[in-house]
Parts: C-alpha cells; sequence; structure tokens
C-alpha cells in the first residue's frame, strides 16, 4: 500500500459511519412515532450511504482486492476504527438523540473543514454530508430541547443520557499521529481546533434544554486506535453474521 | 401494501330512508366521477373506506417489522442501504394512508388506538416470520407484488384522496418488487446453500401470498357492494389467477419449484391451474393464531408505550411555547 496514513484516516470516517448507521437502523419498529422511526431511518441510510462512499475508497487505496463489503464484514473489531461514542447502545429514544447531538455537533465542524481537502474524493463526500448532518443536528437539537424542557420525566431521562455518554465525547477531539498526517497534507483538520466551536454550540443548547454539562471531564478514547468498548462486539455479530456463516457467497 | 380481502366485516347497508341521495351518489360512481371529503356519502361507503384504507395502513406499519427485522443483518451494504430505502417507503406509505383515512373523519390516534386494542386488522400475511435472508427476496416478490396486483386497480377507486394516494404507493411497490426479485435471483444463482434457502422461502410464503387476494369469490360477502362502488374492480378469485399467471413463470425462471403437486399449465383456460388453498390455515392466522400475531401486536405496543414519554415530552414542551409567546 503507497498510502497507509491515508487509508487509515479514511478507513475511520467509514467506520464511524457504518456504525452510527447500524446503531440507527436499529429504530425501524420502535420509534415513539411513525414520523421518527422515518427519520431515524433516513438518517440510517445516509450513514449507510456514507460508509459505501469511505470504506470503497479506502479500499481502492488498500490495492489488496478487498471492496467495501469485505472491510465492512470481514474484519474483526480490532480493525475497526470508529469513536467509542458511536457504539454505545440505543438506550431509550433520549439516549440516542443525545448520542445524536454529540456527534452531529462535531461532525458538522468536522465536515466542514474536510470540504476544503485537499484530497478531492473526500472532500465531495464532505459536501454531501454536510448537507445530511445539518440536518441530523437540527433534528436532534430539537429533539434535545424538547426533551429537556418537556417534563419532568423527559428532563431527567435526557440529563441522564447526557451524563452517560459525556465521557465518549472527547475523543472525537483527540489526535493522534495520523490526524497529525492529515493536518501535514492538507487532508483533514486537526481534531483540537473543533472543540471551542463544539463548546458552544453544545453549553448553548444544554442551556436552552435547561440541562446541566457534566463537570466530569476524564475521557474514554481507543476507538480510532482499535480498541473498543464491549458494546462492537455484538454490533458486527449480527451485522456480520451472513458474510460470516457462507464465506464467499454474493448476495 | 395489502387490501384485498380486509373488507370482510361491517355493517350492511342501513340507509334506505335516502334512497334519492343514494341514487345521485350512485350515478356519480356510475359515472367515475372522484368522490371527496366533502361530498356527500352514504354511512357505509364511509366505514368500509375507514375499514379499507385503515387496514391498508396497519399494514404498512406492522409490515415494517418482519423486514426489520433483517437491516441489521442485511448482507452487503448496497442490500442494507435498499433494504432501509424501502422501509421507509412503507413507513412513508403508512403515513399518506393515515391522512387519507383522517379525510373520512377519523384521527389518527384512533385508528392507531384501534390497531393496537386489536379492533382493527392488518393484512394476515404480515404474521409470518422472517426466518433467513431469503424471506427478504420472497416479500419483495411474492407479498409486494400480490399487493400490486390489489392495488394498481385501487389507483381507480372511487374515493378521491385514497386513488390519488394509491398512484404514489403503486410506484414504489414495482420498485420494491423488481428489489425482491432481484435478492431471489441472485440467491437461485448462488450456491447450494443460497439455493435452499430461496426455495424454503418460496414454500412458507406462496401459500401465505395466495391468501392475501381473500376468500374465494363465493364467500366473499362484501365483494358485490364494493364493486359497485367502485372501491373494488375485480373480484378476490380474478386477482389471484392473474398473480399465479405472472409468477408461476417468474419462479421457474429462478429454477425454483411452486410447492403444489396442482400446479400446471391448463391449455383450455389459457391459465395456469393451481391446487385448492387451506382456508383453516387461512381463518387461524386471521383469529390471531398465526405464528407471529402476538409477536407483531406486542412489538407495535411496546413501540408505543416505550414512546409514550416521549410524545408527551413534545407536548409538554409545545404547551409552555404556546404559553410563553401569549405571554
Amino acid at each position: 500500500m503507497n498510502d497507509p496514513q491515508r487509508f487509515e484516516y479514511v478507513v475511520r470516517l467509514g467506520d464511524n459511519a457504518l456504525v452510527l448507521g447500524q446503531r440507527l437502523g436499529e429504530w425501524i419498529g420502535n420509534g415513539p412515532e411513525l414520523e421518527e422511526e422515518m427519520a431515524m431511518g433516513n438518517f440510517a441510510l445516509d450513514y449507510i450511504g456514507q460508509a459505501r462512499l469511505f470504506l470503497s475508497y479506502a479500499a481502492e487505496l488498500e490495492g489488496a482486492g478487498r471492496d467495501e463489503d469485505q472491510l465492512a464484514f470481514l474484519r474483526d473489531q480490532i480493525d475497526f476504527r470508529n469513536v467509542l461514542l458511536l457504539e454505545q447502545p440505543n438506550g431509550d429514544f433520549g439516549q440516542t438523540i443525545a448520542r445524536q447531538f454529540f456527534f452531529e455537533s462535531y461532525y458538522v465542524l468536522f465536515l466542514e473543514a474536510l470540504t476544503a481537502s485537499s484530497d478531492k474524493r473526500l472532500a465531495e463526500v464532505a459536501a454531501r454530508g454536510l448537507k445530511e448532518s445539518a440536518y441530523h443536528l437540527r433534528h436532534a437539537t430539537q429533539w434535545m430541547v424538547r426533551l429537556g424542557d418537556g417534563t419532568e420525566e423527559s428532563h431527567q431521562r435526557i440529563q441522564q443520557s447526557v451524563d452517560e455518554l459525556w465521557r465518549f465525547t472527547g475523543e472525537m477531539f483527540s489526535g493522534d499521529e495520523i490526524d497529525r498526517w492529515a493536518v501535514d497534507n492538507g487532508v483533514g483538520p486537526d481534531p483540537a481546533t473543533l472543540r471551542p466551536a463544539w463548546d458552544t454550540r453544545v453549553n448553548e443548547v444544554l442551556q436552552t434544554a435547561t440541562l446541566t454539562r457534566p463537570d466530569n471531564d476524564w475521557m474514554h478514547t481507543g476507538g480510532k486506535q482499535g480498541r473498543h468498548t464491549e458494546h462492537l462486539g455484538y454490533l458486527l455479530t449480527e451485522m456480520q453474521f451472513l458474510q460470516r456463516a457462507y464465506p464467499g457467497a454474493a448476495w | 401494501m395489502y387490501t384485498q380481502g380486509l373488507d370482510q366485516q361491517g355493517d350492511s347497508l342501513k340507509s334506505v330512508d335516502e334512497a334519492t341521495r343514494l341514487a345521485a351518489f350512485q350515478k356519480r360512481i356510475d359515472a367515475e366521477d372522484k368522490i371527496e371529503p366533502r361530498d356527500w356519502m352514504p354511512e357505509a361507503y364511509r366505514k368500509t373506506l375507514i375499514r379499507q384504507i385503515s387496514q391498508h395502513a396497519h399494514s404498512e406499519i406492522v409490515g415494517m417489522l418482519p423486514e426489520g427485522n433483517w437491516i441489521t443483518r442485511a448482507p452487503s451494504l448496497r442490500r442494507k442501504a435498499i433494504l432501509l430505502a424501502k422501509v421507509q417507503d412503507e413507513a412513508g406509505h403508512g403515513l399518506y394512508l393515515y391522512s387519507a383515512c383522517e379525510t373520512l373523519g377519523i384521527s389518527r390516534d384512533e385508528l392507531i388506538d384501534q390497531l393496537l386494542t386489536g379492533k382493527a386488522k392488518y393484512s394476515s400475511i404480515f404474521n409470518y416470520p422472517t426466518l433467513t435472508w431469503a424471506d427478504i427476496g420472497a416479500i419483495g416478490w411474492l407479498v409486494d407484488g400480490a399487493a400490486i396486483m390489489n392495488q394498481i386497480p385501487l389507483c381507480r377507486c372511487s374515493y378521491g384522496p385514497y386513488a390519488r394516494a394509491m398512484v404514489r404507493v403503486c410506484k414504489e411497490e414495482s420498485f420494491h418488487q423488481r428489489q425482491g426479485f432481484e435478492i431471489m435471483l441472485a440467491l437461485s444463482r448462488g450456491n447450494d446453500e443460497q439455493k435452499r434457502m430461496a426455495q424454503d422461502a418460496l414454500n412458507r410464503w406462496w401459500w401465505p401470498s395466495l391468501m392475501m387476494f381473500g376468500p374465494s369469490d363465493k364467500d366473499s360477502k362484501h365483494s358485490a357492494q364494493s364493486m359497485a362502488w367502485k372501491i373494488k374492480r375485480f373480484t378476490n378469485d380474478e386477482l389471484r389467477q392473474k398473480f399465479v399467471d405472472v409468477t408461476v413463470p417468474q419462479a421457474h425462471f429462478l429454477g425454483l419449484e411452486i410447492p403444489d403437486a396442482d400446479c400446471q399449465w391448463n391449455d383450455d383456460t389459457g391459465h395456469w391451474d393451481f391446487g385448492e388453498i387451506d382456508w383453516t390455515e387461512f381463518k387461524e392466522v386471521l383469529a390471531g393464531n398465526g405464528p407471529c400475531n402476538r409477536e407483531r401486536l406486542q412489538a407495535r405496543q411496546d413501540a408505543h408505550d416505550n414512546g409514550a414519554w416521549v410524545r408527551e415530552a413534545a407536548r409538554a414542551y409545545a404547551e409552555k411555547q404556546a404559553r410563553r409567546n401569549a405571554a
């Protein structure tokens, strides 16, 4: 492989999209309203679409004859590179909304920066993803406020989800040598530089939603390097079942 | 997704004192005029439509469950994306149909309540399980295929909002049907295990698909009235035969066997013959004894219950906002 860092960088993006798309797809049949079930299905579809673009690009970069499906269905978790936040279980509707809100608040900033990438393929995917994520973020923000400032029960539930997921938010901003490579080559932003704008947005929305920002700043990391939480293994077991059970079959 | 054979129960026509209005109404129907929400209509026509459209809407929503069952396990990213899009279309069909039904003077909340309390029916086909990936192909190919047979005539239904909703629904359904057939094609051109999966799915879905057209004409109580009102354009048996005639050659193309020893071409009639449907099974599934009746209703009930706090929060927030804006 000529460009191992680029491959690694693109796989991270692809795995974020794939794992989040897989989680959101679990909402079909379980939504609190038909409209919300459709919204979750729509977001899942956006992310599976992005995952395909990123992973097929990664497969080309690798040049080892693998395709998007082999990357998605035939890697074990040690080779998955998504951030830990996205593999966390859906929980109740509020927990999914909190996960969406934290991630999309970061992702719109990230994609905005990525549209200026020196890598034209990535810039194109970013431009498309940005439109989708702007909508996802609007949806998540509205629900953060409705749930936070709704009933006593909804306030408690969403606050609990915010507290629960907070410890996974720091990883989105923690860079490593791959991120440094991306900055040096004009491929992508230094994640730490996205933090202030994220903080501002998150603080504003939490305040409007009458929610409290957790003060525990200990952050879990490792997903980007392939060290995951226990949840990912089950997600992959379910997702990869057919490809694993019938090796080499075409579907 | 499904309509024929749902018009089974209900009140018979009572409004004899409205003979003149009825005659005028029937004249409009006969002239192929579309009936619109504000127009006068006989109470029985309204009730029949509420029953049929709501059962159709509920079928779309319950129908999301057996397919949703495989979204997380779809075998490729492309198949996952297609299945997600399909299930989303079904939610969309459910929404249009609930809206069409609301034009007849009933609310979506009441309709959902009728579904959850078991007062309203949905298509029995969704009380069968999706056990392998091939079932996703079989549903698209057979169930959506049967649905299209039922629904194309409904695009000309006498009730305007229903007819218009069906035009859009039919376009999407024919896409679903092609996707389902494509899944079956991939399996039937695949390895032995995949072929076995495809045949097994056809074995399990064939007869229930034929049952989707409802009881045979001699036992279909309300067909005649629905035909006169142009809610229905063809009888159950006519549509069933049409489905068999289209589908048998497709099964042969796939290299699959129709699970019916009596299924053979009849030169005299110019149709495919087929064996007697097991009407006991049909009645049992309708009565709640299908393999998944309990699971399907429980799944919708759970979603409804688990979402109650979310809907309450949205209402409470909207009220607070209204008060703030008024102040």
